[in-house]
């Protein structure tokens, strides 16, 4: 047993060495810590902060970002903002894809379905980039997972928004952000106080929008997580409980002989 | 192999045996003699296995699921995450799998470092070792670049671009590499092929590496030579392998916690960006496992001889059984040996630490320290070691040190020492 610790002791030890070696660069603000509800080993989205951040991607985000790796069905599916399947079919009907050819050879238009992909808001990258002054707004499915620091990393930039300081120049379409890698970004501020208004009555503040649509941008680059975690638990149990027998087993077997294991 | 003769008990099985004999290649590797001695370090040639085999499996199953184009791989990865039953699960133990594989053999080769496994008579086995290691090292290289993010993208760039160093045909040879003038999709299909390939090459060398371990048998923590079968050993089955499995549990149980609760803490976020070979990341660096070789290959201020600095870094480890001039094995008897292992410890994380830094300023000084240092512990120090260093008494069985009874004093307040050490 005594060997056991020690082992651990080094797992601990070599593990801690490789966790700590991020935060290589100097001049970045700590980013904003957020106690999210889907962090902990139990977490689990708030499911009206995340049909919240769904309309905040709608009516904000959406007219630069994409979504493209989403499906309108996965609104509706468990885990998510679980709409239901008749208000995620409405969602999905409110946008045109183009499909075919039909039976003529003809490209046609129809309203998407729920096994359609997002739609996304410019035909190609360089549109996208020809649109946005020369920068691309980045597909957001993953964009949680893609940023260092997660989900306290997106909330952070959207709250990061402040007069630069003094001394610093800043180009036509550039915008200070405290906590933007490099601290200047092309996005201007996309948030203010009630640009959406919320249906379920909830104050439709900065710092509640930017949490809402966080949450909303974690489920999208984590559609699982919940799964993730519930399994998660279930399979630590296992293995613990498997590991005392065998460790009792282990003991019994050895036990024949005069050695201590 | 084994001494004995094993004979079937049952007609059939003598029938099936006398034409093939699995069974007695199965009652072997159950009666195989271990020196009963043997501590945890040991069982994580069993828990490798596990790995190569997950590996293997999960492999496989990704392998029907993603698509090999560099206009849809990151997208048929996305595909996996969302989409397949379960995908998520057998991607991200795919990915910390690859983790875990190398934290096992950085273990198992620290392992064989301290207890002198490498020596005489077990050359062959360590050479073979190294040889796995390398095709894992190729093997996980591959593996990420094909989800096609940026660090995938430019980490291939990177390390491909290290052939480019080689006098005349150097540009040719990346070329080769390539299928192209740039990292691009040939690139990405050879390296898919190639990372289905060498996991079964690393079977084929892990069945050689075993059975050239089955020929001596195992080194044990005081590293002397022990008769087999005798009070010393216990069979394989149950005794070996009831603590491997104990020991694959609680290994199985911190695998666990990385894939369900942090698996994505061990990559780079960078590699969820689609690859875009217009945009270079910030920092390029490779996973965790090859950060030292990294920090070997920036040390060096010419390309060609950094290259050179880092392929030798893994020669001078296939060649170590000639350096090492010591004839006591278990660095349990060699009190200077023991404080220079834990100085090529230190030296190696120190190594992992700087390659994940950028390569200026006081890190590149740390790097190149740190380089020297690693050299010279292989070519100067441990030839060295061997001739000026006096050992402590060996003992002559391992059960003598376990009871402790020695008529000699010397030894048996040696023993006593040795039983704490334990």
């Amino acid at each position: 047993m005594r060997k056991l610790i020690k082992l651990s002791f080094f797992f601990i030890l070599v593990s801690s060495l490789f966790f700590t070696k991020a935060n290589a660069a100097g001049e970045q603000h700590d980013l904003l810590e957020v106690d999210w509800s889907f962090k902990s080993f139990f977490g689990k989205f708030d499911r009206a902060s995340l049909q919240r951040g769904y309309q905040v991607y709608t009516e904000v985000c959406a007219s630069c970002h994409s979504l493209k790796h989403l499906s309108y069905r996965n609104l509706a599916e468990k885990g998510g903002p679980e709409f239901t399947e008749l208000e995620a079919k409405a969602i999905a009907s409110n946008f045109e894809v183009i499909d075919g050819p039909n039976s003529d050879g003809e490209m046609f238009e129809r309203p998407a379905k729920l096994s359609d992909k997002f739609v996304m808001p410019y035909a190609n990258v360089q549109e996208a980039i020809a649109a946005n002054g020369g920068a691309y707004p980045p597909d957001m499915s993953v964009l949680v997972k893609a940023r260092k620091g997660g989900a306290d990393y997106i909330y952070s930039v959207l709250m990061g928004y402040d007069e630069p300081p003094a001394g610093m120049e800043l180009d036509d379409g550039v915008y200070y952000n405290k906590y933007m890698y490099g601290n200047k970004i092309k996005m201007s501020s996309p948030l203010d106080d009630d640009i959406v208004e919320y249906s379920d009555g909830t104050k439709a503040t900065v710092d509640q929008m930017a949490r809402d649509v966080t949450t909303f941008l974690q489920w999208t680059a984590e559609p699982h997580l919940e799964t993730r975690h519930k399994l998660g638990f279930r399979v630590i149990l296992y293995l613990s409980v498997l590991t005392i027998l065998v460790y009792f087993s282990m003991k019994k077997i050895w036990s024949r002989i005069e050695t201590e294991v | 192999m084994s001494d004995h003769e094993y004979t079937p008990k049952s007609k059939v099985g003598k029938w099936f045996n006398d034409r093939l004999p699995l069974l007695t290649l199965a009652n072997h590797l159950t009666e195989y003699p271990t020196p009963k001695n043997l501590n945890y370090w040991w069982t994580f040639g069993g828990i490798l296995t596990f790995c190569l085999i997950t590996q293997i499996i999960t492999g496989i199953v990704l392998g029907m699921h993603y698509v090999a184009h560099a206009d849809l791989a990151f997208q048929s990865v996305e595909h996996i995450m969302r989409d397949v039953n379960y995908g998520w699960l057998i991607r991200y133990v795919h990915a910390n799998g690859a983790s875990m594989f190398f934290l096992a053999v950085y273990i198992h080769i620290f392992r064989s470092l301290y207890y002198g496994s490498y020596k005489s008579p077990r050359e062959v086995i360590w050479i073979i070792g190294m040889l796995i290691y390398f095709l894992m090292m190729a093997t996980a290289f591959m593996g990420y670049v094909l989800p096609w993010g940026q660090m995938s993208f430019w980490g291939a760039t990177v390390i491909t671009n290290l052939f480019s160093a080689i006098p005349l045909v150097g540009e040719s040879i990346t070329n080769w590499l390539w299928g192209g003038y740039s990292v691009d999709n040939p690139t990405l299909t050879r390296f898919f092929s190639l990372h289905y390939l060498f996991p079964f090459l690393i079977l084929g060398l892990v069945v050689l590496h075993i059975w050239a371990l089955h020929v001596p048998g195992n080194n044990n923590p005081i590293g002397i030579d022990i008769k087999k079968p005798s009070k010393d050993t216990v069979p394989f089955h149950p005794y070996i392998v009831i603590k491997d499995a104990f020991a694959l549990l609680i290994f199985l149980l911190i695998f666990a916690f990385f894939v369900f609760f942090s698996p994505n803490i061990l990559g780079h976020a960078d590699n969820y960006i689609e690859a875009n070979p217009l945009v270079t990341p910030a920092h390029i660096v490779p996973e965790w496992y090859l950060l030292p070789f990294y920090a070997i290959l920036r040390s060096v201020p010419d390309k060609l001889l950094g290259v050179i600095a880092m392929f030798a870094a893994i020669f001078v480890l296939v060649i170590l059984p000639w350096l090492d001039t010591s004839k006591v094995r278990s660095t349990v008897f060699r009190p200077i040996y023991k404080q220079f292992y834990w100085f090529l410890v230190a030296d190696v994380l120190i190594l992992g630490y700087v390659g994940a830094m950028p390569a200026e300023g006081i890190y590149l000084l740390i790097a190149r320290v740190a380089t020297a240092y690693y050299f010279a512990h292989f070519l100067i120090i441990l030839p060295f070691l061997g001739f000026k260093e006096k050992t402590t008494p060996l003992p002559l069985s391992i059960t003598e040190p376990i009871l402790g009874g020695s008529p000699d004093i010397v030894m048996a307040r040696n023993n006593s020492n040795f039983k704490e050490k334990l």
